[in-house]
């Protein structure tokens, strides 16, 4: 379809100064721009030496929690891994040793090159044992490093909680408990 | 003896200034690698060797080591011929400008023995302080010139032999835009010419020595100069011959390795000759009244250091514009050149001319660069300030979703 005249207006290019017709001081007004900006504080972050500031909520590499005993908080529900949209949780559960619940995850693997650190399972978990940590520096050499099993888990858990406490995602401190949480909290 | 000396001490002056000039290059590109962080509030390169000053050696090793491809699409003797005939163009024009103290040509005289003895003088003076590679050369500004006008072949060739579309409409951008930039340039060198009545560059700076900088008496020459010195160079805002942005990389899109390095390099010793060559037409060359002067190898290092920090002052300027004005569109290239920057340019060399041709004080200059301003300005006001109308379609309908 042509457009219609009454689709086009006509626009005028501004009107210019004297300033701007002579070039020079329109010219040196940018340089002063351009030079104010070489004394204002950089913004670059010197990576490696210094580390970028993330905020609290960041979603980086997953970690089980341990209860006050020190064993793994993870009930083996699977709920995690059925709420994963890329399918990178495997848990084999096993009949707990322990009184208080039913079962525990034999093996707990993450495959962390498939995760999109959605945080779904997070949020799907009832007692609060799988989190995402704001460490988002991983790496590894191979594909086999990248499949994080339980004890690797468990090592962020302390890596984030005892040795460097300002790694403590907010999630565990501030916030509503998961559901089952509750219940065995107020019980 | 002294002949012998003068012949060693001209190739010793080579061998530094190639040598000085190359180093300088290098750092050149690390000092505008640095600016261009600082004004786009970075902080830039800073990791190879202490404040990355080493970065200049890992850039030129990692030029020499890129794979070398060559198109199969290209002329090979051209393609191969082009960054040659750029980087060699660019450090042939060093040849006749002077970098440091240097020495006057004995005036005309009446007395052929007294003459003879001034040549003797200036001979012995200039075998042991020289800055210059060729001193005393009659047509130096004209051969800088010369020399300078055939760079435009390095790109052309590059562009045309390179056999694709983008090189070659920059190619055919700097032809247009060097030869049209070249008139004002050389009127407004024209006008130092006609007051120093020389065109060799050691004695315009001896003119300017005994009678003031040229800047103070014809400023708007210097700015035309500045101007067709920027635009000499292909330096933004006149890069129009590699507008990354709509050309890939203009005249050198198909050259890689060290022959990308000669373009490169050929434009950065442009610069150094075009900051050089401001400095000694209008800023006094090594000159600065008060502070040089006197004979002896410290007022030799000071004359040096003068003329350095004024070569020091004008590449930062090309690289704060750089960074401060955005390219001209093809249009307004041309106009600047045509309509602006030549008239006035001629209009200037006509009104030096009719200074020293009623012999008037210098500063005679001044007023009428001042007058000749105004009537560009009046002009300016008069017929500058045409609106352009433009059609704009009006807005039909709803916004698209997620807008």
């Amino acid at each position: 379809m042509p457009i219609a005249s009454k689709d086009v207006k006509w626009v005028s290019t501004p009107k210019m100064g004297l300033g701007d017709l002579l070039y020079f001081p329109a010219v040196f007004s940018g340089m002063a721009t351009t030079l104010k900006h070489v004394i204002q504080p950089k913004v670059t972050e010197q990576y490696p030496e210094q580390e970028p500031n993330l905020p609290a909520n960041y979603r980086g590499v997953h970690r089980l929690n341990r209860d006050e005993a020190g064993r793994v908080k993870c009930v083996a529900c699977y709920m995690c891994s059925t709420a994963c949209p890329a399918h990178c949780i495997d848990i084999v559960a096993a009949p707990s040793p322990w009184t208080d619940r039913e079962k525990y995850p034999e093996t707990f693997v993450i495959d962390e090159l498939r995760c999109i650190y959605c945080g779904m399972c997070e949020e799907a978990c009832p007692v609060d044992a799988i989190e995402l940590t704001s460490l988002y520096d991983l790496t590894g050499l191979s594909r086999e490093q990248m499949l994080f099993d339980k004890e690797k888990l468990l090592s962020v858990f302390d890596m984030t909680t005892k040795e460097s406490p300002k790694k403590d995602p907010i999630r565990t401190r501030a916030g509503k408990l998961g559901v089952a949480s509750e219940a065995l909290k107020n019980s | 003896m002294s002949a012998i000396w003068e012949q060693y001490s001209a190739l010793i002056v080579i061998g530094v200034v190639m040598g000085g000039v190359l180093t300088a290059v290098a750092y050149l590109v690390l000092l505008e690698r640095w600016i261009s962080a600082w004004m786009q509030d970075r902080i830039g390169p800073n990791r190879v060797g202490p404040m990355g000053l080493l970065q200049p050696l890992a850039d030129g090793i990692k030029m020499f080591l890129k794979e070398d491809i060559v198109p199969e699409h290209v002329d090979r003797v051209f393609y191969f011929l082009a960054p040659g005939v750029a980087a060699a163009t660019a450090l042939l024009a060093i040849a006749v400008v002077p970098f440091g103290a240097t020495v006057p040509l004995p005036a005309p005289l009446a007395d052929l023995a007294a003459y003879n003895q001034a040549w003797q003088l200036y001979h012995q003076q200039v075998a042991t302080d020289r800055c210059v590679i060729a001193p005393g050369i009659d047509i130096g500004f004209l051969f800088t010139f010369a020399v300078t006008s055939l760079a435009v072949y390095g790109i052309i060739l590059g562009g045309w032999s390179s056999n694709n579309k983008y090189s070659m409409i920059g190619a055919l951008r700097s032809s247009a835009q060097l030869i049209s930039y070249e008139i004002p340039l050389g009127l407004a060198a024209l006008s130092v010419v006609l007051v120093a009545g020389s065109l060799n560059l050691e004695t315009i700076v001896g003119d300017q020595v005994a009678h003031g900088w040229n800047i103070w008496t014809q400023p708007l020459a210097f700015l035309l100069f500045l101007i067709g010195a920027f635009a000499e160079c292909n330096r933004l805002p006149f890069d129009l011959p590699e507008a990354e942005q709509e050309l890939v990389g203009g005249y050198h899109t198909e050259y890689s390795s060290m022959k990308f390095g000669l373009f490169f390099l050929g434009e950065y010793t442009h610069m150094i000759t075009t900051s050089l060559m401001v400095s000694v037409l209008f800023l006094g060359g090594w000159d600065l009244p008060g502070v040089t002067g006197g004979t002896g190898w410290l007022a030799w290092g000071l004359k040096l250091a003068v003329l350095m920090a004024k070569l020091g002052f004008f590449i930062l300027l090309y690289m704060v514009i750089r960074w401060t004005i955005p390219r001209f569109r093809f249009d307004q290239l041309m106009h600047l050149a045509w309509k602006l920057m030549i008239p006035l340019a001629t209009a200037n060399v006509m009104m030096v001319a009719v200074v020293r041709e009623f012999g008037w004080s210098r500063w005679a200059m001044l007023a009428g660069s001042a007058g000749l301003v105004a009537v560009w300005a009046v002009f300016e006001v008069i017929n500058g300030n045409r609106a352009i109308n433009m059609p704009v379609r009006n807005k039909v309908g709803r916004e698209p979703v997620g807008v």
